[in-house]
């Protein structure tokens, strides 16, 4: 076997095509990162399912409660297959997991898949307004503050920014609440609308809570875009950009953002994984039928598969998009696109 | 010294208008320790299709000179106390920056220092090429895409229409500096500043350069001033060369004269650190004394008298002025130049006592002229 793999090693390269080489090398990277991703997955499988072992006395009493009668006690530790052992348990769970089946739940008799698909799309356009919202925000404000770098504009911006740092969500959701809905009546108090059903209703409701999740994540962008444009505009490449005499908007947005926005890009990465959680606060603040409230139900009416199979759904949501910010990175700069490569 | 003072930018020989103009030129800095005086009254007169090269070591003012002419000296700590650069008839440090930027890229261009630095890492080549030609000549993006090209294979690179659409880290050190000459080059400026061109590059790289950089200036008989800290270099390929000590013109002269002439004794010392194939081996190789000059601070008398071997009296307490007494063209500023009987006669008087006015010792300096 060794000699064998020692000979194609030794061999190969040389017989081999480089752009063939390239793309075993790419296949190889993808593969890794592709196998890194599901060992996290079956981790974090593995503790979500544990929870369940470490309810206090016999799970079915848990999840039906104290007034459950014997014969659905009985049904459902057969259901749940209390009687055989962990990992086997474990093993059918994770099976029908693969099948994308998490259960049924017990207080809604609802499956769980379906019933988190059913809040999926409210959740995800409150993370793609948000993320949208703050990045809008961020780029111009963390560009400008680096380059006029302790004038007053920058003082003002990136104090604020930290300011808005320190508040936490609910306090800034009650806040926006007071003013602009209970004060000038712009917009509904809670609830939601549909996108389907009236297009701008959902817009007008999803707003307040996508603005509230917006304005910390925009803060911890326009100080991580500043930090990092201030270092490029050291760059010699921009005095070179300025010596062509472009103008400077033009060096700040096609010349120096680009190279300075890897931090903001594997953080608004996370931040999209994070999100797609839902925001428990915002969520239940607005309420908006989204993961984050479904995730707080499930837990207040112990409703224990749903409650697993949310969190293994928003981990893999999150592992997921973290590993596709990985191989976003080529895109932004060739340099890594070349050296993987 | 009977030597009148006069105007510090010599007339020179030629008629032709000089194109660009730099009066008593002073370039500060705000600095913890005071004011740093990087230039220093400086007066250069460049004539249209001429070369000159600006010598001097680290932190002599060369680099923040040539960045001045351009307006390319980004500092909140900077002061500009006075003097003038006149370009093509225009005083252009008075110009708002946004009628500068007009003249940067179009008529006045820069070749920077090190290669590896100065290209955009994330933009193609190509790219960077094409937005010089589209903003400063109009061209429309297919045009500005052939013009690019052209300019590429026209430094000398090999497969231009392949290296437009690459990346700078694709190319080596010297195709690199190929590249950023293109760039400058794209839209014909009539004046070029090459700081350092080739300090950064391998040696065997840097005759191309400088051949690439000589080839280009007289084709499209482009003004140039080429920054350098190596007199080799500034040797077969300028018109005059101003050598720059501490934020001053020390010595300015037409090439072969300041070569042959030396007067300034920086100059001379310069010369003599530039290693030669016909010493024998293990020769030790000529360094001056001490470090560059401390440039905050008011400065009194010769700022470079504590490593000259020259340095009298009054060498401490006064400043020379930068005269011509010899010729119009060849100014120097010392009381006792190279090769005159004061100079001489300094550097008789310092060896006898063992060491220079300002306390160095003799020993340091390896005995010039004598």
């Amino acid at each position: 076997m060794k000699s064998t793999t020692k000979t194609v090693e030794g061999t190969r390269p040389a017989a081999r095509p480089p752009h063939r080489a390239r793309w075993i090398a790419r296949v190889r990277a993808f593969a890794l990162k592709l196998a890194t991703a599901l060992g996290t997955l079956f981790v974090v499988s593995l503790a979500v399912y544990s929870l369940q072992e470490l309810l206090p006395g016999d799970p079915a009493v848990a999840i039906l409660g104290e007034q459950a009668t014997p014969e659905t006690i009985a049904a459902v530790r057969a259901d749940l297959r209390l009687d055989d052992s962990f990992l086997v348990r474990y093993g059918a769970w994770l099976g029908d997991a693969l099948l994308l089946d998490l259960g049924t739940s017990y207080r809604s008799g609802a499956p769980v898949m379906e019933t988190i698909l059913d809040r999926l799309p409210v959740t995800f356009e409150l993370m793609v307004l948000a993320q949208l919202m703050a990045l809008a925000v961020a780029i111009p404000l963390g560009t400008l503050a680096a380059y006029r770098a302790k004038t007053v504009f920058d003082r003002f911006t990136t104090g604020s920014a930290f300011a808005m740092i320190s508040v936490p969500e609910f306090v800034l959701g009650l806040v926006l609440i007071y003013y602009l809905t209970l004060g000038l009546g712009w917009f509904p108090t809670t609830g939601w609308v549909a996108f389907g059903e009236s297009p701008l209703e959902n817009l007008h409701h999803a707003f307040l809570p996508a603005l509230t999740m917006a304005i910390p994540v925009a803060a911890v962008y326009q100080r991580l875009l500043r930090t990092d444009m201030l270092a490029t505009l050291q760059e010699d490449f921009v005095t070179m950009a300025q010596s062509k005499g472009l103008s400077t908007g033009h060096i700040l947005f096609r010349h120096a953002l680009r190279p300075s926005s890897f931090s903001l890009i594997t953080l608004a990465g996370v931040n999209t994984g994070r999100l797609l959680g839902g925001s428990v606060i915002v969520e239940v603040l607005f309420v908006v039928p989204g993961i984050g409230q479904l995730m707080i139900q499930s837990i207040f009416l112990r409703d224990f598969v749903m409650l697993q199979g949310t969190v293994i759904f928003v981990a893999t949501a999150y592992i997921v998009v973290n590993a596709l910010v990985d191989l976003s990175y080529g895109l932004i700069d060739p340099r890594v696109r070349h050296r993987s490569a | 010294m009977t030597a009148t003072t006069q105007p510090a930018a010599p007339d020179t020989t030629n008629d032709r208008e000089p194109l660009l103009v730099v009066d008593d030129w002073k370039t500060y800095f705000k600095t913890a320790g005071g004011l740093l005086r990087a230039v220093d009254g400086v007066s250069l007169r460049v004539d249209a299709g001429s070369t000159i090269g600006l010598v001097g070591e680290s932190g002599s003012g060369k680099t923040i000179l040539s960045r001045s002419i351009l307006g390319l000296v980004r500092s909140r700590r900077k002061v500009e106390p006075g003097g003038t650069i006149t370009y093509d008839g225009v005083v252009i440090n008075k110009l708002s920056p946004k009628e500068r930027r007009r003249y940067w890229g179009k008529d006045m261009a820069m070749v920077f220092q090190n290669p590896m630095t100065s290209l955009n890492p994330v933009l193609t080549i190509g790219r960077q090429l094409t937005e010089v030609l589209t903003l400063h000549l109009g061209m429309s993006k297919a045009l500005a895409r052939a013009r690019a090209v052209e300019l590429l294979e026209s430094v000398g690179i090999p497969e231009p229409k392949k290296r437009a659409d690459e990346f700078p880290h694709q190319l080596s050190g010297g195709m690199r500096q190929r590249v950023t000459i293109a760039i400058a080059l794209s839209c014909n400026p009539r004046l070029l500043l090459a700081d350092e061109p080739t300090t950064a590059l391998d040696v065997t790289v840097q005759a191309q350069i400088l051949d690439l950089l000589d080839e280009q200036q007289s084709a499209r008989d482009m003004t140039m001033i080429l920054v350098t800290h190596d007199l080799g270099v500034v040797a077969g390929r300028t018109d005059t060369v101003a050598v720059m000590y501490a934020g001053k013109i020390v010595e300015i002269a037409p090439t072969k004269t300041l070569f042959t002439e030396t007067r300034h004794p920086y100059a001379e010392a310069l010369m003599r650190s530039i290693p030669t194939m016909d010493a024998p081996n293990h020769t030790r190789l000529f360094t001056i004394p001490g470090r560059p000059a401390q440039l905050t601070g008011e400065p009194k008398g010769c700022r470079f008298a504590p490593r000259c071997s020259y340095a009298q009296e009054k060498c401490l307490t006064e400043q020379p002025p930068l005269v011509a007494p010899e010729r119009p063209d060849h100014s120097f500023a010392c009381w006792f130049p190279v090769g005159t009987k004061p100079g001489q006669e300094a550097l008789e008087r310092n060896l006898s006592a063992g060491q220079t006015a300002a306390g160095t010792s003799m020993s340091l300096m390896t005995v010039l002229g004598a």
